[in-house]
C-alpha cells in the first residue's frame, strides 16, 4: 500500500506530540520509526491506525485521504506492544475473530488459521488460552491474528519491548523474513535503534513529534543529517576543544561548533602498532571495559578523553599504558551547519615508521 | 514448598476467640432463633402466616422489586460504568466528578434517599401531581419504591464494573475495531466476557440489598397494606402488632433468601477470582 503523510499534527491538551509531520512510504517497504519514549510515534502510528484523529494534516492511503474513514475500514493488521490478544479465547479463535467478523464460511476460516498458524509456526496450539503461552508464543499469536484477514499495512507497536533479550533476536530475524515472505507493507515503532537498524528496510528517527531524518540504516549511519540523529545512532562522544586534536587543527575556524567521535572513527594500539604514525596522537590509558567481544578503551589524548574499541585478538592494553591514537574523522555541527571531516594527515604521500 | 503454621500469641488467641463469639452472637444465634422461633409454632402456624393475604401480596411486591430493579441496575450500572471509564467525550473533571457522586448513596441514609424521592415527586408537588393525573403516581406507589430501591442499590453495580474496565484497558476493544468489529460487536465478543462475572457479583449484591431494603422503601411506599407493603415492612408492622409469630415466619423467608444468596456471592468472587487470575 502506498502511503503519503502530509502536514500531520497532533496536540493532547497542550502538549503538541506530532508537528509537521510529512513522509511517504513505497508499497512493500519494512519501515521503522525511531526514537526516544514519549517522542510521538507511536501517535503517528495511531493516527495511521485511525485509533487517534490527527487535529490537522492528511493521510492518504492509495491517494486517497482516509482521515474520516474508521478503524473498522481501513484493513490494517496491528500488533499491539502488549499484544491485546483477547484473554478468554483460544488461540485459534484469536486468529479467526477478523475472519468471524468479516462472516468467512467456517470451511475458508479454519484453512486461513491453519495456514496463519503454520507461518507462525504455532501449529499444534491452536486450543490453548493466551495465559498459557510464553511471551514469544503470544507475540506470535498476534502477528498471526493481525495478518489473517489479509491487510494492506501492517502497524507494530514496540512489538519486541516486552520479550526477554534472546527470544528477542530470534523474533526480530524471524519477523522480517515473515514480513518478507508475506510482502506486506509495515510500519514498526522502536526505542530500540540496534532493532531498527537490524529489522527495517528505512528508518524514521521521530524527536518530539517530528520527523529528523528518513534513509535507510546504512545512510543515517553514515550521514545523518542532525546532530540529534548522529547522536542517537551507534554510540559516540560530543566533544568541544577538538583542534588539539592532531589533524585537526584547522576546527578552530569554527570556534562554536561540536564534535561528535564514534568509538569506530577512532584506533589504538601500542606504540608502534599503528601504521600511520605521522597522523596518530599519544595517549594514555584511562580505563577498560570488557564488553563481551571487544574492550572498550578510553583514552585520555591531551584534556580529551575518547572511546574506542580494541579487539581481542589485539594484545590487552593497561591502564596507565601510553597508546597511539589515530582519529580517522570527526562529525562537526554547529547551530547552522553540520559535516563530516576525515583526517587530512591520513592522506600523508611519506608516512613514517618508526 | 513447606509452610509451618505461624505461631500465634496468647493475646492473638484471645482476640480470634472473641471475634468468633462476636460471630456466633450477632449472626448465628439470631438466625438460629428465627428457625427455631418459625419451627416452635409448628408447621401449620408458619404456612398460615405465610398465606396471609397481606404476606403473599408482599412477597410479591418483594419479587417484583427486586426483579425491576436488578434488571434497571444491571442496565444503567454498566452504562454508567463504561461512561467513567471509557468517555473520552466527556473530559476527565466530569467523570472524575461522576465517580465520587456515584457513591453518594452510599454516605446517605437510605431513609433521607427515600425522603428526597417524597419531596422531590410526592402528591403535593408539581412533578408528582403531573404524574398523579397521568395515571402514574410514583411516590405510595410501585415507581417510587422501584426508584427508591434503585437509589440504595446503584452504586453497587458501578463499583463492581469500573474497575475490572480499568484492568482491561482498551487495547483489546481498539485490536477489535482494527480487525473490523463495530462497538456493539465489540462490547458483547471482548468487553462483555471480561465484566460478565464483576456484573454477576453486582447482581447478587443488587438482589442482597433490594432484598433487604427497609428505610427508604417503607419512606416512599407509605406502608400500605395489600398495596404497596413489602416484606421488610410487613415483619416491621407484624412486629409492631405484636404478632411475633407471624413476623418470624415472614424473616425466615428473606432469612432463606439471605443464605442462597451468600453462597452464589461466594460463587461469583471465585470465579471472578478465577478470571483475574487467567490474565
Amino acid at each position: 500500500m502506498h502511503i503519503e503523510v502530509r502536514d500531520l499534527n497532533k496536540w493532547f491538551g497542550q502538549y503538541h506530540a506530532v508537528r509537521n509531520v510529512n513522509f511517504s512510504i513505497e508499497p512493500g517497504q519494512l519501515i521503522g520509526l525511531l526514537g526516544p519514549s514519549g517522542g510521538g510515534k507511536t501517535s503517528v502510528l495511531r493516527m495511521l491506525a485511525g485509533l487517534e484523529r490527527p487535529d490537522s494534516g492528511e493521510i492518504r492511503f492509495y491517494d486517497k485521504v482516509v482521515n474520516d474513514v474508521p478503524p473498522q475500514e481501513r484493513g490494517i493488521g496491528f500488533v499491539f506492544q502488549h499484544y491485546a490478544l483477547f484473554k478468554h479465547m483460544t488461540v485459534f479463535d484469536n486468529i479467526a475473530f477478523g475472519l468471524t467478523i468479516q462472516k468467512w464460511p467456517k470451511d475458508r476460516i479454519r484453512a486461513r488459521v491453519a495456514e496463519l498458524l503454520e507461518l507462525t509456526g504455532l501449529s499444534g496450539i491452536e486450543k490453548r488460552y493466551p495465559h498459557q503461552l510464553s511471551g514469544g508464543q503470544r507475540q506470535r499469536v498476534a502477528f498471526a491474528r493481525a495478518l489473517a484477514p489479509e491487510p494492506q499495512l501492517l502497524l507494530l507497536d514496540e512489538p519486541f519491548a516486552a520479550i526477554d533479550a534472546k527470544i528477542r533476536k530470534e523474533l526480530r530475524s524471524w519477523l522480517k523474513s515473515l514480513i518478507d515472505r508475506v510482502g506486506i507493507t509495515s510500519i514498526f515503532v522502536t526505542h530500540d535503534q540496534d532493532e531498527a537498524i537490524e529489522v527495517a528496510d528505512e528508518i524514521m528517527i521521530i524527536q518530539q513529534g517530528s520527523v529528523e531524518q528518513k534513509g535507510t540504516p546504512w545512510d543515517i549511519y553514515k550521514t545523518p543529517q542532525t546532530p540529534f540523529v548522529a547522536e542517537f545512532i551507534g554510540e559516540s562522544t560530543i566533544l568541544t576543544n577538538v583542534h588539539t586534536l592532531k589533524g585537526f587543527d584547522s576546527t578552530s575556524a569554527w570556534p562554536n561548533s561540536k564534535a561528535l567521535i564514534r568509538p569506530e572513527y577512532i584506533e589504538v594500539g601500542r606504540v608502534g602498532e599503528l601504521r600511520l604514525a605521522s597522523a596518530s596522537e599519544r595517549g594514555i590509558v584511562k580505563a577498560l571495559h570488557f564488553r563481551g567481544s571487544e574492550w572498550l578503551v578510553e583514552v585520555a589524548v591531551g584534556e580529551l578523553t575518547l572511546k574506542t574499541y580494541r579487539t581481542l585478538e589485539n594484545p590487552v592494553l593497561q591502564i596507565g599504558e601510553e597508546v597511539q591514537v589515530l582519529v580517522h574523522r570527526i562529525y562537526l555541527f554547529n547551530e547552522d551547519d553540520h559535516w563530516v571531516m576525515e583526517n587530512p594527515l591520513k592522506e600523508d604521500p611519506m608516512p613514517v615508521h618508526i | 514448598m513447606t509452610s509451618r503454621p505461624p505461631r500465634i500469641s496468647r493475646t492473638g488467641k484471645s482476640l480470634i476467640g472473641f471475634t468468633y463469639m462476636l460471630f456466633i452472637v450477632l449472626l448465628l444465634v439470631p438466625l438460629l432463633q428465627i428457625v427455631f422461633g418459625a419451627g416452635k409454632q409448628g408447621m401449620g402456624s408458619f404456612t398460615q402466616s405465610l398465606l396471609r393475604p397481606e404476606a403473599l401480596h408482599a412477597m410479591w411486591m418483594t419479587f417484583s422489586v427486586v426483579v425491576v430493579v436488578t434488571l434497571l441496575n444491571t442496565f444503567f450500572g454498566i452504562l454508567t460504568a463504561i461512561v467513567i471509564v471509557r468517555g473520552d467525550w466527556l473530559g476527565r473533571r466530569v467523570r472524575q466528578l461522576m465517580n465520587s457522586i456515584i457513591d453518594l448513596p452510599f454516605a446517605v441514609s437510605p431513609v433521607i434517599g427515600g425522603f428526597m424521592i417524597v419531596l422531590l415527586l410526592g402528591p403535593h408537588t408539581v412533578l408528582g401531581a403531573f404524574l398523579a393525573k397521568v395515571g402514574m403516581p410514583v411516590v405510595y406507589a410501585f415507581p417510587g419504591m422501584v426508584l427508591a430501591t434503585l437509589f440504595v442499590t446503584f452504586p453497587l453495580m458501578v463499583r463492581e464494573v469500573v474497575p475490572v474496565l480499568q484492568e482491561i484497558g482498551t487495547q483489546q476493544e481498539e485490536a477489535a475495531s482494527l480487525l473490523g468489529a463495530y462497538s456493539w460487536t465489540t462490547f458483547w465478543k471482548v468487553t462483555w466476557p471480561s465484566i460478565r462475572w464483576g456484573v454477576t457479583y453486582g447482581v447478587v449484591l443488587t438482589i442482597a440489598r433490594s432484598l433487604g431494603e427497609f428505610g427508604a422503601v417503607l419512606v416512599v411506599s407509605g406502608n400500605i397494606i395489600n398495596k404497596t407493603q413489602t416484606m421488610t415492612t410487613l415483619v416491621y408492622q407484624d412486629v409492631d402488632n405484636f404478632n411475633i409469630a407471624a413476623a418470624n415466619s415472614v424473616s425466615l423467608v428473606l432469612a432463606v433468601g439471605s443464605v442462597t444468596l451468600l453462597l452464589l456471592m461466594e460463587w461469583a468472587k471465585k470465579r471472578k477470582g478465577v478470571q483475574a487470575d487467567a490474565h
